[in-house]
């Protein structure tokens, strides 16, 4: 299946990457050649195979539903890059 | 160097005797790497300050009979994706310039306990994506034993470090291969543990599924120190293992009679160098004659190995990186600038539209504020490789895609760990080559990401299917590069794999063996 350009113009709006006309030719040609290199695994019959997302046998891990004390405000804010007292400041995202 | 150079647990044992103090052992680090690192370019930011300030304080409280830890005055060096308390931890980013994170890993936190000593933080592909250290946003670390050859990749700094005797060992992480395949080029021992064996809390996450963090050494027996010091359940980690972990440096000198050691014929297919594969044959031999029996076994799947990994990992990095986004932590774009760009792109759909129904679509289509401040915060943020994974990721996982990728990969990941259960029926550890050829030179396959994915085919499916796995050094190539032989073993059974490769090291002398870097 090859990837087109068009493609991975609307997957760098997706993954919220903005790239310019350059590298997006030059993505549309790498990530093809990969995408076409692991179209490998159709080779397989899977039909009757369960997924395998993870290789350690534990489902759900409980905790016991107490209140402790969490990282302090201002040292969760201390890596923001725009911030007030107490929140994250981005640019205006409602109205014009 | 004496004692600091040779062994990080006969320095342990130098430092309990009083024969050295930790702020010699921790002094002649930081000269060596003040001598080497130049060349070299292992560390991101050495901490001379508070590694002499650590080393200090073992001194002191050894000095007056109070109690130190397991690892007490040892330095170490950390791969600079593991968060470190009010230290700068940069994953080799751009992206993480400045963060400073306002805790400590759970590996960071036992190292502390046990009085390790910090000497700083070494080089890494960006967000460990990468199998040279030439994603690092910063600059390439270089192969000690060569220095226009790669030290491997994503841990380089941490495997460089050590073959240059800059610190008696380090912690580096593998995702597909990143301990293993960096300690194969750089001719040191790294241990990968089974998935769930080390806490992942404060390990910036790239696969979660697939990261495991573990010890980079000069030999087995140090290994099982270090990873004594760090195995163990943590319940900040939903994902690590409820078991409990053995004293490995106890088990070390266990019998191994009657060890099975399973060769995998698909190993030694197209691709494997003809240097490798005879230094890889050779320490078959020298296990033979200590008494192991070999098997020939098959796994039928690991040829899609790669083609799996390259699916998985890339989703599972897409989905975790999603959080730089500029607003929590780390890197932000110039907002003035962008809202310039975003002004000049809607004056230009407005001038270059006619009819007034499709320039409003055309200004319609333009990112908004906050979406533009994301995609230009990661365009500028990220590297070419993690742009690549990020893209790449999305797109298997997107609407359409997402079962003929993803879920397709998911089956064969079964499949492959699969065989490794039918493999471990017949044999106690599965032994073969780490990488299929020796140290690459810089640049060599930087232009051809495909390529470089290749390279990981014997290490990836360790990750895949949980089971950990290590690399010794078991040769030599005929320009002097370090060959890596790895021992795989079923999921928590790594003291087999450190007994076994404690005996090869025993008889062999590759472990002992330094750069010249005078």
């Amino acid at each position: 299946m090859a990837l087109s350009r068009a493609d991975v113009e609307k997957v760098s709006l997706l993954a919220r990457l903005q790239l310019g006309p350059a590298e997006l030719d030059r993505l549309t040609g790498e990530l093809g050649r990969i995408v076409d290199f692991v179209e490998q695994l159709s080779e397989l019959e899977t039909r009757e195979i369960a997924p395998l997302a993870h290789a350690l046998d534990v489902a759900n891990v409980f905790a016991d539903d107490v209140v402790k004390p969490s990282l302090p405000r201002d040292e969760a804010l201390a890596n923001a890059p725009k911030r007030d007292d107490e929140c994250y400041r981005v640019p205006a995202v409602l109205g014009e | 160097m004496g004692s600091v150079s040779t062994s990080a647990t006969r320095l342990r044992d130098d430092l309990a005797a009083g024969r050295i103090s930790s702020v010699e052992a921790t002094r002649a680090c930081l000269d060596r790497i003040h001598q080497v690192d130049g060349r070299v370019q292992a560390f991101l930011r050495v901490d001379a300050e508070g590694a002499m300030a650590a080393a200090a304080d073992v001194d002191r409280r050894r000095s007056q009979g109070l109690p130190v830890g397991l690892l007490a005055g040892v330095p170490i060096a950390l791969k600079d994706i593991l968060c470190t308390r009010g230290q700068p931890t940069t994953c080799g980013s751009k992206m993480l310039e400045r963060f400073v994170p306002p805790y400590d890993a759970t590996v960071v936190r036992k190292l502390r306990e046990a009085d390790a000593v910090i000497l700083g933080k070494v080089n890494l592909d960006e967000f460990a994506m990468g199998g040279s250290t030439e994603n690092s946003a910063y600059f390439p670390t270089r192969n000690p034993w060569d220095l226009e050859r790669v030290p491997g990749g994503s841990s380089g700094g941490s495997a460089a470090c050590v073959a240059a005797e800059m610190a008696p060992w380090s912690i580096g992480t593998d995702t597909g291969g990143s301990i293993r395949q960096p300690a194969a080029l750089c001719g040191i021992t790294g241990l990968k543990p089974t998935y769930g064996r080390v806490s992942r809390f404060g390990l910036v996450a790239f696969a979660s599924s697939l990261d495991q963090a573990g010890p980079m050494t000069h030999s087995a027996e140090d290994a099982a120190l270090l990873l004594e010091a760090i195995a163990g359940h943590d319940p900040l980690d939903a994902t690590s293992a409820d078991v409990p972990a053995p004293r490995y440096t106890a088990e070390l000198d266990k019998p191994l009679d009657g060890l099975r050691l399973g060769l995998v014929r698909d190993h030694y297919g197209a691709g494997l160098s003809s240097e490798v594969e005879a230094a890889v044959r050779e320490a078959v031999r020298i296990f033979e004659s200590l008494g192991a029996r070999t098997v020939d076994i098959s796994l039928p799947h690991s040829k899609y190995g790669i083609a799996t990994y390259y699916v998985i990992a890339p989703c599972e990095a897409s989905s975790n990186l999603a959080r730089y986004d500029g607003v929590h932590f780390g890197y932000r774009t110039d907002e003035p600038s962008m809202l310039a760009e975003l002004e000049a792109e809607r004056r230009a759909a407005l001038a270059s539209s006619g009819d007034s129904a499709r320039a409003e679509a055309a200004v319609a289509a333009i990112d908004s504020p906050l979406v533009r401040l994301y995609r230009r915060t990661r365009a500028e943020g990220f590297g070419p490789e993690v742009k690549r994974r990020v893209m790449l990721g999305t797109y298997a996982l997107s609407a359409g895609y997402y079962d003929a990728y993803y879920l397709k990969a998911l089956k064969v990941r079964r499949l492959i760990r699969n065989d490794y259960d039918a493999a471990f029926e017949n044999v106690d550890l599965i032994i073969g080559p780490t990488t299929p050829a020796a140290a690459y030179r810089l640049g060599e396959k930087a232009n051809d990401p495909l390529a470089m994915y290749l390279e990981d085919l014997y290490t990836v499916t360790a990750n895949l299917a949980g089971v950990p796995g290590i690399s010794i050094p078991c040769g030599s190539t005929a320009a002097g590069l370090p060959i890596g032989l790895q021992l795989q073993a079923p999921a928590f059974q790594e003291s087999r794999l450190l007994r076994a490769a404690h005996r090869f090291q025993r008889v062999t002398d590759w472990h002992l063996r330094r750069p010249d870097l005078s």
